[in-house]
């Protein structure tokens, strides 16, 4: 086939559409959409939809996105507004399901709102910390707890005899083996799970928090950051340049609920109702940081934080309220959630926070323990 | 591949296929299916738990007449569990035996098969299922992408082995995380949702033993109306087949309709905390779903 018919280059032109949309399209996908529809016949535009789904592999979480993309291109339907979600319900967002560079491309058409909140961070400029935080990068990636891996490694000295190499060398050898080769599970950091709240009441601490997340995804080798809001967000892929303005310009404009109400508990079961968010908890470092000032009752983040206690390795809660020597945990929503932390300690400023992450894998009584004595 | 041609004509003909099998798939699926079949490709589904994603292969393998090979994935998983492993007690016992005469340790006596080697040293006849590649860790994709590129392993004691035929392979994935881009753009892929409720009733109606029509409906209005709350665990298609069934044998044993619903929730909802949040609503959720 050297030359390519008409309808081919229309349907490589929808690959490109994708492609500009922030969609994933490999050369061998668009490949396969061609052979895909030639073997559907095709009867129908449905077979052609078809093919392209199961060929192109949208992410699940963008489908309204292809569909309405689809239409355009094949129906000339000009409507292209995504569906909105319905209102009631935690709204979330994947970092993920935009590539990087093109993270506001798809987003333009919302306006307002959105360039408001970049504003917003832009207007808020960082200074002296710098130190804080390159001391802090370096120190966390031996700082982090550690679990056995299941996977094993070959070492020279200590561990279990590897049996594979054994015989490799003995047959070599003929029947001697002079040092018998070992293996061994290696340590590995276990994921570290930073849940940002990012609503009115905790403002003055937003942009430290960011710059934290910022250098702990530069430098943990597992990290996953969320912010919670009135919404959920994902800003992990966000965050992950090296520069740290250009990062948090974009986790900025990518996350849509600054400084708005507060819906921790909501957020977090909307965090826990995803299997694959829910998974980045299990056997983590949970932080969350927040001052706990919920909204409205406080039964939902009851439930909410005792399933991630049940999920978490380390369950801790940085408020920055606990940098006054008067704090004790009273609200109501922070005494029936106290059961479920492992540490409730001081989070309002960067060299308090820093140094309870690098503290992270030394055993500390649990919060409710600590607090009692105190009060 | 006259053979594969005439078991996989068209989506519609998958579809049948797949009916006769007792596995209700919609449009999307059988054209997932009939695709990957026709194009060679492995075939990725992805969905929640309990939609039939592992009953579709098994489906599948039977459709096509050849045996269903299954590599369970778990954190961990290496070459090892996963290609093919040399038995090294018979090796060694082996040299022992044979003194001074020279043999050939390599052979395929000492080697132990896995599911991929399996595969593909019997491409017609097999199909492979890799169950749950979200649970397997990055080195193991990464391992996998080179067998599902060329359909080949390389053993350094006896060289490449390439499989004559390109075998059907279908991966399970239950999105606890995201699969690298290099898998995914590899594969057909179909995401499995919740069907609507007509089409539970009928997979309901198939799958479970002595349920009757109504009964299977009605457990379809209910187990939507409660996936639409939010649910630690949502329940399952299968879960929903199991509730009809228990439920079934509960009225049969003399508990009058909707009190054999609720004496049988604990088949559907597997979780304290959900059972709590739903047991006030419970009642109405039945009654809506019996009238």
């Amino acid at each position: 086939m050297s030359q390519l018919a008409p309808a081919a280059d229309h349907l490589l032109g929808f690959a490109r559409l994708l492609r500009s949309a922030g969609f994933a399209v490999a050369p061998e996908q668009s490949i396969a959409l061609l052979r895909g529809v030639t073997l559907l016949g095709p009867r129908s535009m449905e077979d052609i939809r078809q093919a392209a789904l199961a060929t192109l592999a949208p992410q699940p979480d963008r489908r309204g996105d292809f569909d309405a993309l689809f239409r355009a291109w094949f129906w000339g339907d000009a409507e292209l507004a995504a569906e909105g979600d319905s209102d009631d319900e935690t709204r979330v967002k994947d970092g993920n399901a935009a590539p990087e560079q093109e993270a506001e491309e798809p987003r333009s058409e919302k306006g307002g709102a959105l360039s408001s909140g970049a504003e917003r961070l832009g207007a808020r400029r960082f200074a002296g910390r710098g130190s804080t935080l390159a001391a802090f990068g370096r120190a966390l990636p031996t700082a982090l707890p550690v679990r056995r891996s299941l996977r094993s490694v070959r070492t020279r000295s200590r561990g279990e005899p590897d049996l594979r190499r054994s015989l490799r060398a003995i047959a070599r050898t003929d029947g001697d083996i002079p040092k018998p080769p070992k293996r061994r599970r290696p340590l590995v950091q276990r994921k570290l799970l930073l849940l940002i709240d990012i609503s009115g009441s905790m403002k003055q601490h937003t942009a430290d928090h960011l710059d934290l997340a910022h250098t702990i995804v530069r430098h943990a080798e597992r990290a996953e950051i969320f912010t919670i809001g009135t919404r959920l967000t994902r800003i992990t892929p966000s965050l992950k340049a090296a520069d740290r303005d250009a990062a948090l310009a974009r986790a900025a404009g990518f996350v849509e609920d600054w400084d708005g109400g507060t819906r921790i508990g909501p957020a977090l079961a909307a965090f826990l109702a995803i299997p694959r968010f829910a998974a980045f908890a299990r056997g983590a470092s949970v932080v969350l940081l927040t001052d706990g000032l919920e909204r409205g009752g406080h039964a939902e983040m009851e439930i909410a934080l005792r399933r991630l206690s049940t999920r978490a390795h380390r369950l801790s809660l940085c408020t920055p309220l606990a940098a006054d020597p008067r704090f004790r945990p009273e609200t109501a929503a922070l005494r029936a959630v106290l059961p479920f932390l492992d540490d409730l300690v001081d989070g309002s400023s960067l060299e308090a926070l820093t140094r309870f992450i690098l503290s992270l894998a030394r055993p500390a009584p649990a919060a409710e323990t600590i607090w009692r004595k105190a009060s | 591949m006259s053979r594969i041609e005439s078991i996989a004509p068209s989506p519609e003909a998958v579809a049948e296929s797949l009916a006769e099998q007792r596995y209700v798939a919609d449009e999307g699926l059988a054209t997932a299916i009939f695709l990957a079949i026709r194009l060679g490709k492995p075939l990725l589904l992805e969905g929640a738990p309990g939609v039939g994603k592992t009953e579709a292969a098994k489906v599948i393998a039977r459709m096509l007449g050849s045996e269903l090979v299954r590599l369970q994935c778990y954190e961990g998983i290496d070459a090892a569990h996963a290609l093919y492993e040399w038995n090294y007690q018979r090796q060694l016992l082996a040299i022992r035996q044979a003194g001074e005469h020279e043999i050939d340790i390599y052979d395929d006596r000492f080697l132990i098969e896995r599911p991929l080697l399996k595969v593909l040293r019997k491409p017609d006849a097999s199909v492979l299922l890799v169950d749950e590649i979200d649970r397997s860790d990055h080195e193991f994709e990464a391992l996998l992408l080179e067998f599902l590129s060329d359909f080949q392993i390389t053993i350094p004691e006896r060289g490449t082995l390439a499989a004559a035929a390109r075998p059907v392979v279908i991966l399970t994935s239950n999105r606890t995380r995201d699969l690298a881009e290099a898998l995914r753009r590899r594969c057909v892929y179909h995401w499995i949702g919740y069907p609507d409720a007509e089409r539970e009733a009928r997979i309901i109606a198939l799958r479970a033993g002595d349920v009757a029509e109504a009964t299977a409906r009605a457990v379809a209005r209910a187990v939507r109306d409660i996936r639409a709350r939010p649910l630690a665990k949502p329940p399952g298609i299968s879960e929903a087949i199991e509730w009809a069934n228990a439920a079934t044998v509960l009225e049969k044993g003399g508990s009058p309709w909707p009190e054999a619903f609720r004496r049988a929730i604990g088949v559907l909802v597997k979780d304290e905390e959900d059972l709590a949040y739903l047991a006030p609503d419970f009642d109405k959720i039945v009654e809506d779903a019996l009238s």
